[in-house]
């Protein structure tokens, strides 16, 4: 298919010859891409399960999640999809610059995300509904389930959120070395796919703990 | 490098974003609305509608190879089939 073929010097056929598959790289994400769907799915099917099980219990627990705090993480997720988008579209068009703001932002708004995470548990820690406390169990087991698959998922969530700050942040150090560059920025675009990916949970996550009714 | 990649503008990513805000809003005041047992099934389809626009041009499918599209479909095939296995034992248990 693709093969990308850069020869390093034309007058000397001796020198290193770099090879790249830049699909056979991406096809590799993306496959790692899957066994995390396949991760994420499994939870999704726990509750899948208990949801209609445990429908009018998880209706009352759900109420208590702050719907407004989830609306603002759903809106900065969405636009640090955009910006890491842009900054490989930046890349792409040869603007550096653009590229590095781009991935700067990208990290800022996941930083965000994880700071009004952060407020969101701790608020419900301090009214003691935690997994194993007195106050939670003490409930009916649907609630019980539903907030031990919010501290789960999310947590899971904010885990792979985390990772993804680590990763932009190498890319953001690759764009700066120019390790990444216009003729080569797989690198980039596959760190972008993990970050769209972790968006792509969220976008279930968000309806289906925050906006039950 | 005779390597054709098709390069998505700014503005059609700045569009996506939009129409995923403006789709997050509706979802939002929908759940606000009593509906009922539809209450679930509109917001999954517009959680769908909202993968398919991040996947599709933000993770670039739409413009990759097709066996890019072949592992998507595979992938999501087995969910599938994982959820309906399951559902099928849990109700006829």
């Amino acid at each position: 298919m693709n093969h990308n073929s850069v020869a390093g010097n034309e007058n000397n056929h001796t020198a290193a010859h770099v090879h790249r598959d830049d699909v056979g790289a991406k096809l590799g994400m993306w496959l790692f891409l899957f066994t995390e769907v396949l991760l994420f799915g499994g939870m999704f099917l726990a509750y899948a399960v208990y949801r209609y099980q445990y429908p009018d219990q998880f209706r009352i627990a759900a109420m208590e999640l702050n719907t407004g705090i989830g609306t603002l993480n759903t809106v900065i997720l969405l636009t640090s999809s955009l910006t890491v988008a842009l900054s490989i579209a930046a890349i792409q068009k040869k603007n550096k610059f653009l590229s590095i703001l781009m991935l700067s932002l990208t990290v800022v708004f996941a930083l965000m995300f994880m700071v009004n995470k952060y407020f969101e548990w701790m608020a419900k820690i301090d009214h003691g509904i935690f997994p194993g406390s007195e106050e939670l169990l003490g409930r009916p087991n649907g609630q019980i389930l539903f907030f031990g698959l919010y501290y789960v998922m999310t947590g899971l969530h904010g885990l792979h959120v985390f990772i993804g700050v680590i990763v932009l942040l190498f890319m953001l150090y690759f764009l700066i070395k120019n390790d990444i560059t216009p003729d080569n920025y797989t690198k980039l675009e596959n760190a972008g796919l993990y970050w769209h990916l972790v968006d792509l949970i969220w976008i279930f996550l968000f309806p289906l703990f925050y906006l039950i009714q | 490098m005779e390597n054709k990649k098709h390069i998505i503008g700014y503005n059609a990513y700045i569009i996506v974003w939009l129409s995923l805000l403006a789709l997050t809003a509706i979802t939002v005041s929908v759940a606000g609305i009593h509906l009922g047992d539809y209450t679930l099934l509109i917001a999954m389809f517009i959680a769908a509608i909202k993968s398919a626009l991040v996947i599709n041009i933000f993770m670039h499918i739409k413009f990759d190879e097709p066996i890019f599209k072949v592992f998507l479909a595979l992938s999501g095939l087995t969910l599938l089939i994982i959820f309906v296995l399951t559902f099928f034992d849990f109700i006829y248990r």
